[in-house]
């Protein structure tokens, strides 16, 4: 255990940036951005691909320069990388693990350099799957590399874990399996877990926070709570549409000949008098969001 | 438990170059000694074939009167003889050991990059200080270490197939080939070149790392067309010559020490190696100078001069700067 380690309390962030700027040549990476996360969160950052998602990954994990203030843990990752690896973990994108690397000595390596390690964790992650010791990473599947990813990183008591994309490419059964081991075996109030994806739909229902990141700047940062009071999805039939849309919805799309309106601060109370109201999906709410990301 | 000490991680990080690089390090010396050694039983096999079927009888005892009144003299040259034989035998492993580590240190910083595992290694606590570290260890002392015991393995196996083929001939081969004082000076001596060798070969192993952290693809073609090009160029424009240098000047302490300084022993000097073999047919074995060629004495002064000490000093710089470019790059972008 680090002593130097600056004690985190349950209101100080676990990541907090101010003015996070990264340039490559002429592109902006990262505009300006600002963000706090709290410990016991899961936060998910979602943007459309080049958005920035990775280089923020990046620059919180200390692996890339970037202008600006950012704190870690009370660490800055430019300059404590190493110690600040004892307490963050992350899987980026699925299947980086050494192809050489044979399975028992993955345990071995982790359980030698890292002293917040469990073994008997790990081993009893691995005993769920059939991944077997003598096994080299090349010879197991995406899915199973995953697994055994996933089992050396649950097994180390870190203050944040940062996955990006980590499911990429997997079947949907590795996929809830992979959530679910997250919600049931790793995550408690003390942890924070921050993850990028496309999948939205998948871990919209254990995210706590929703961070929208659109050419390198946040543009949305709430509480799931606080979506779900701030955007209301209304279906509307044809003859109320046009009151509908005069109340300058985000989105409009056609569902079985009505219309379905995303409205963002909306009275609510007004709205489910036009049709019937929903809480929108978080991927109905990206794709309004970000609608001309791509034009 | 000490996990997470500095040493600690520093050992398992040279295990980590281990697992990975098993087929170089221990594999390649282990396979070129058995190759050679199955050679040398077909050729003893043919020739005593050839030899009975045209009817050559070698006389054994002949021989071994030859050895038995050979005067303390001549039977120092024979076993003056039988060491540089003895040490030729590390020929083909120095070659091998050379392309092993040469190879390894291009890949070192960056195949990990190219396949993304580097993202898995940066993932935990270890120092990129650490971890290029290691593989300046793996390369100059895991790996001749292994090789030498490759070595040592091919010349006693070297010595029971002479030995074996002397008793098939009524010769005793103790006095001549199993001399204990002789083996074990020469194998301490082997194991003394070792850190030596270490040291004259960090500027190669440092360029290397350098260049296979350093490039973004291609790290083959910066660490090799790189210092050619700079000699063919210096040939061309003959920079050397106003700083009365010569262009050979370039090619063998610029070109040579960035590329070929992992060969062990290359730093023993040509002119006294050839001195050296001379002299073992001479009067010059002397009673400590066991292998003529490689004394003690040779061994100490290599590390004085400033052909050493200049490498060290750039070895070490090319080493601060692929530890340098190993935080800034995580991954190729080939």
């Amino acid at each position: 255990m680090n002593m130097d380690m600056p004690q985190v309390s349950s209101t100080t962030p676990i990541i907090s940036a101010r003015g996070l700027s990264k340039r490559y040549g002429a592109t902006v990476a990262l505009d300006n951005v600002n963000l706090q996360i709290l410990p016991g969160r899961i936060v998910g950052l979602i943007g459309p691909n080049g958005a920035g998602k990775t280089t923020a990954l990046r620059a919180i994990l200390g692996l890339s320069e970037f202008d600006g203030e950012l704190s870690v843990l009370g660490l800055d990752p430019r300059t404590h990388r190493t110690e600040l690896m004892e307490q963050v973990c992350f899987i980026a994108d699925v299947a980086v693990l050494p192809r050489w690397l044979r399975v028992a000595d993955a345990v071995d390596f982790v359980a030698g350099v890292h002293p917040r390690f469990s073994r008997e964790k790990c081993e009893k992650f691995l005993a769920r799957t059939k991944i077997k010791h003598t096994q080299r990473v090349r010879e197991l599947s995406k899915g199973m590399i995953v697994q055994l990813h996933l089992a050396l990183v649950m097994a180390i008591d870190a203050k944040l874990l940062v996955l990006d994309e980590p499911t990429l490419g997997l079947d949907i059964l590795y996929r809830k399996e992979f959530y679910e081991s997250l919600l049931n075996d790793y995550f408690d109030h003390e942890k924070t877990i921050l993850v990028t994806t496309h999948q939205i739909e998948e871990i919209e229902r254990i995210l706590t926070d929703l961070m929208f990141i659109k050419d390198g700047r946040i543009i949305l940062d709430a509480s799931m709570e606080a979506v779900g009071d701030r955007y209301a999805e209304v279906m509307v039939a044809p003859d109320k549409a046009d009151a509908a849309r005069a109340l300058k919805p985000l989105s409009e799309r056609q569902i079985f000949g009505k219309s379905v309106f995303l409205f963002d601060g909306a009275d609510q109370a007004h709205l489910s008098t036009l049709g019937e109201l929903h809480k929108p999906s978080v991927a109905d709410l990206f794709v309004a969001t970000m609608k001309g990301t791509y034009a | 438990m000490n996990t997470g000490t500095p040493m600690n991680t520093f050992a398992w990080l040279v295990k980590r170059e281990y697992w990975e690089n098993r087929g170089g390090f221990l594999w390649t010396p282990a396979i070129v000694a058995t190759v050679f050694l199955s050679i040398m039983v077909l050729a003893l096999v043919w020739a005593e074939f050839m030899a009975r079927k045209n009817g050559v009888d070698i006389n054994g005892i002949q021989l071994e009167q030859l050895t038995r009144h050979l005067g303390p003299e001549e039977m120092a040259k024979m076993q003056a003889g039988m060491d540089i034989g003895l040490l030729t035998l590390g020929v083909p492993i120095g070659i091998a050991l050379f392309f092993v580590v040469f190879f390894y240190g291009i890949g070192a910083l960056y195949n990990d990059r190219a396949d993304r595992s580097a993202l898995f290694w940066k993932s935990l606590p270890i120092s990129d200080t650490g971890t290029v570290l290691s593989k300046v260890a793996a390369a100059i002392v895991l790996a001749p270490v292994l090789a030498t015991f490759a070595l040592i393995a091919l010349q006693l196996g070297f010595l029971i197939l002479m030995s074996l083929y002397a008793l098939l001939h009524g010769i005793n081969p103790f006095p001549l080939l199993w001399s204990p004082t002789h083996l074990v000076a020469m194998w301490v001596k082997l194991f003394l070149m070792l850190p030596v060798n270490a040291l004259w070969a960090l500027p190669t192993i440092g360029w290397l790392l350098l260049c296979s952290s350093f490039a973004r693809s291609k790290p083959f073609l910066w660490a090799v067309m790189l210092p050619i090009f700079a000699g063919v160029l210096n040939s061309w424009i003959g920079l050397m010559n106003h700083l009365s240098l010569s262009n050979t000047w370039f090619w063998r302490h610029i070109v040579g020490r960035l590329l070929t300084s992992i060969f062990p022993g290359s730093w023993l000097d040509a002119e006294q190696l050839r001195e050296g073999f001379q002299e073992a047919g001479g009067m010059h074995v002397g009673v400590n100078g066991i292998s003529p060629t490689l004394t003690f004495e040779a061994i100490g002064n290599a590390l004085a001069t400033p052909d050493m000490l200049i490498g060290i000093v750039a070895g070490a710089a090319m080493i601060a700067g692929a530890i340098y470019f190993r935080r800034q790059r995580t991954e190729s972008y080939a």
